[in-house]
């Protein structure tokens, strides 16, 4: 019956792979950004440190006697070291004349929409970063254009991003190993309730159909409610069938008592001795469906009472006592003697009810499995720490070989096929025993018949 | 002995009425909780069988109200129910026995008598023949003065021939009635039993005769 769940997919390996998905992505976005934006900052600083150099080399220039003198600042190319040590190219115009530095300086692309412009271009078998800056210069009458540009070769720009990329790139990996290990916890923590959960209702006794009680996340609050009335519904089946079957067996009992009477009845008047034993044959048998049908329901009903067992005390002298005289019309029956041998007082903490109910069991299949003229009889005594009742009879007793086997369920002594017996006796009164912390001994006396032990613990 | 039986399964009164009149009991039935408290008021009963589930009531409160009577007449129920509740229930509620249906009559015949010997039954069982007195209820037999120690089985035989004597009863029919039909018993049994009987009674001026293939009877000298 322990069928196997169709298990699809796990939560805690969905939210791992879900939050890793989204750590590399996040990862990957980190390195790209961080990496964008050093490279924006890297050539904002160098652009303005070339315009600040081209911007220099401007302002040194001053006209005199109509002539335009240039006189190169130092600061204007030692600006430019300060970023990293590399080539530098300039050269300066005005108008169309080419008055210093690298005639081959590539101007800016396009038509210049300002005086400053900054681009990036190949020269001489390297990329460079030019700053191109001029000033209208009035020389005489003459306004010229003044251009200066500043070229700078972009190896240590390269450098230092590729730097930031390696640090980049291990914030960004340090961030997914991080955000890995805490996906793990999340998920962990996440399906804990969930474990709990399944924990507490696997724990539970096969008859345990309480709802959960324990308190749990508000997300898994609808599984629980629905968890709670599918128990409920359960048990409301389970009482039903149980009351049904009780229903259903007391329908049966009234017409099987009217056969079995007139069975009776015919039988005084059936002389023929087939007919008579066809006649016995129909009332045995409606003796043992009777009786079977009995000790089922006794079974789950010692089944049931055994799983939500109330304690209080028990007189158990008394108990015996009373059994013992509800049985003894039926021991006279079958000219038994039933006594009892000594009853020591002994108060136990138990079920009435299935005491009883075991007692009862025990002495009747005394009773029933004893001689003819036979005796069965019954003792209470304290034994180390335990109230013992011994049951025992002239009988049989058990068949030697798997005693063990009688209390299994329907099964009886292969000794005693003449006797109408259900097989569940036995099976009962070691379920009242193990209800109780006690314990069902049985084997036979030394005379041969049985003698049944049912000890109880004090506490 | 005389008997109220409260049924309301009108098949299930009259076969119990009719089996238990085999015996020579009288039985009267009532199929409602009102018909028996009217039979109450007519007659004195030994014993009432009632049934717990009745058309104008519950036989339990039929038990707590009987149970207020002075002298009330002792009560075995006979129920359908055969949960330990359900029985004890009946008990508590002030019931001598219960029985559970379906029921052997000879089970029955014992618990009726272990309930009148705990009630302290009364007089009319005693049964003088000859020089012999014998006390059903109390399951003694008188030889004279002298107290005859029987078995159960022994008694119950000898209730058989004291009820009729002179009728021959057969072996076969002595079976039914001496033994519950659970048992395997052969009709040896009875021979032991008759056997046992004749030894005890050699004192008396009754004997049990053997009719060839017919069976036995009681006869007085």
């Amino acid at each position: 019956m322990n069928s196997q769940p169709s298990v699809h997919g796990s939560i805690q390996r969905r939210l791992v792979v879900l939050l890793l998905i989204g750590a590399a992505v996040l990862a990957v976005l980190l390195y790209f950004v961080v990496q964008s934006i050093a490279r924006q900052i890297a050539q904002e600083s160098q652009d303005n440190i070339l315009s600040a150099s081209a911007i220099s080399i401007l302002d040194s220039a001053s006209v005199q006697n109509g002539e335009i003198t240039i006189d190169l600042p130092y600061a204007a190319f030692s600006m430019l070291g300060t970023v990293a040590d590399e080539r530098i190219y300039y050269s300066i115009s005005m108008g169309e004349d080419f008055l210093s530095g690298y005639e081959d300086l590539p101007g800016p692309p396009g038509s210049r929409g300002s005086d400053n412009v900054f681009y990036s271009t190949h020269f001489r078998g390297e990329d460079v970063r030019i700053a191109s800056t001029r000033r209208i210069v009035s020389i005489g009458p003459v306004s010229q254009v003044l251009e200066v540009s500043v070229a700078q070769t972009l190896d240590g720009q390269r450098e230092t991003l590729s730097r930031i990329s390696r640090i980049a790139l291990a914030v960004g990996a340090s961030f997914f190993l991080l955000t890995a290990l805490f996906a793990t916890i999340v998920a962990r923590s996440t399906t804990k309730p969930l474990h709990r959960l399944a924990e507490s209702v696997a724990r539970r006794g096969p008859k345990d159909l309480r709802p959960v009680a324990a308190p749990v996340p508000s997300e898994m609050a609808p599984l629980v409610s629905s968890l709670n009335s599918f128990m409920d519904r359960l048990q409301n089946s389970l009482v039903q069938s149980e009351e049904f079957i009780a229903e259903a067996a007391h329908r049966v009992r009234t017409p099987l008592a009217v056969v079995r009477t007139r069975a009776e009845i015919t039988l005084r008047r059936v002389e023929k001795a087939e007919n008579r034993a066809a006649v016995r044959e129909m009332i045995r048998a409606i003796d043992e469906s009777s009786r079977s049908a009995g000790q089922m329901l006794d079974h789950a009903m010692v089944t049931f009472r055994a799983d939500h067992l109330v304690k209080e005390p028990v007189d158990l002298a008394a108990i015996v006592k009373d059994t013992v005289e509800r049985l003894q019309p039926l021991s006279e029956l079958r000219d038994v003697d039933l006594r009892v041998a000594g009853l020591e007082p002994a108060e136990i903490q138990g079920d009435p009810i299935l005491i009883q109910n075991a007692l009862r069991n025990l002495l009747d299949n005394a009773i029933k499995y004893s001689k003819t003229d036979g005796w069965a009889e019954v003792s209470l005594v304290r034994d180390a720490g335990r109230a013992v009742v011994i049951v025992k009879d002239n009988g049989p007793g058990f068949p030697p070989d798997p005693a063990k086997r009688l209390v299994g369920r329907y099964s009886r002594g292969e000794n005693v096929t003449g006797t109408v017996g259900s097989g569940l006796g036995l099976t009962i009164v070691d379920e009242v025993a193990r209800a109780h912390n006690g314990a069902l001994h049985y084997g036979n006396s030394e005379e041969g018949g049985a003698c049944v032990k049912l000890s109880f613990p004090f506490s | 002995m005389r008997f109220l039986l409260i049924e309301d399964n009108a098949q299930l009164g009259k076969a119990i009425v009719d089996r238990l009149s085999l015996d020579g009991h009288v039985v009267d039935h009532a199929d409602s909780l009102s018909a028996a408290w009217d039979h109450c008021a007519i007659t004195d009963y030994d014993l009432i069988l009632l049934d717990i589930m009745l058309p104008d009531g519950d036989g339990r409160t039929f038990l707590a109200e009987h149970r207020n009577l002075e002298n009330g007449t002792p009560i075995i129920v006979l129920t359908a129910r055969s949960e330990v509740s359900d029985r004890v229930g009946v008990l508590d509620l002030g019931a001598d026995d219960y029985v559970v249906k379906p029921f052997d009559f000879s089970e029955f015949e014992a618990r009726c008598r272990a309930v009148l010997r705990r009630r302290g039954g009364a007089a009319r069982n005693l049964i003088k023949r000859g020089d012999l007195t014998f006390d059903s209820l109390a399951g003694t037999l008188h030889i004279g003065s002298v107290e005859v120690q029987l078995r159960t089985r022994e008694l119950r035989l000898f209730e058989i021939f004291i009820g009729a004597p002179g009728q021959i009863f057969s072996k076969p029919k002595l079976v039914d009635r001496l033994f519950s039909f659970d048992e395997e018993v052969t009709e040896n049994a009875i021979e032991v039993y008759v056997a046992r009987l004749r030894k005890h009674l050699a004192n008396s001026n009754a004997t049990i005769t053997t009719v060839r293939g017919m069976g036995y009877k009681l006869e007085f000298t």
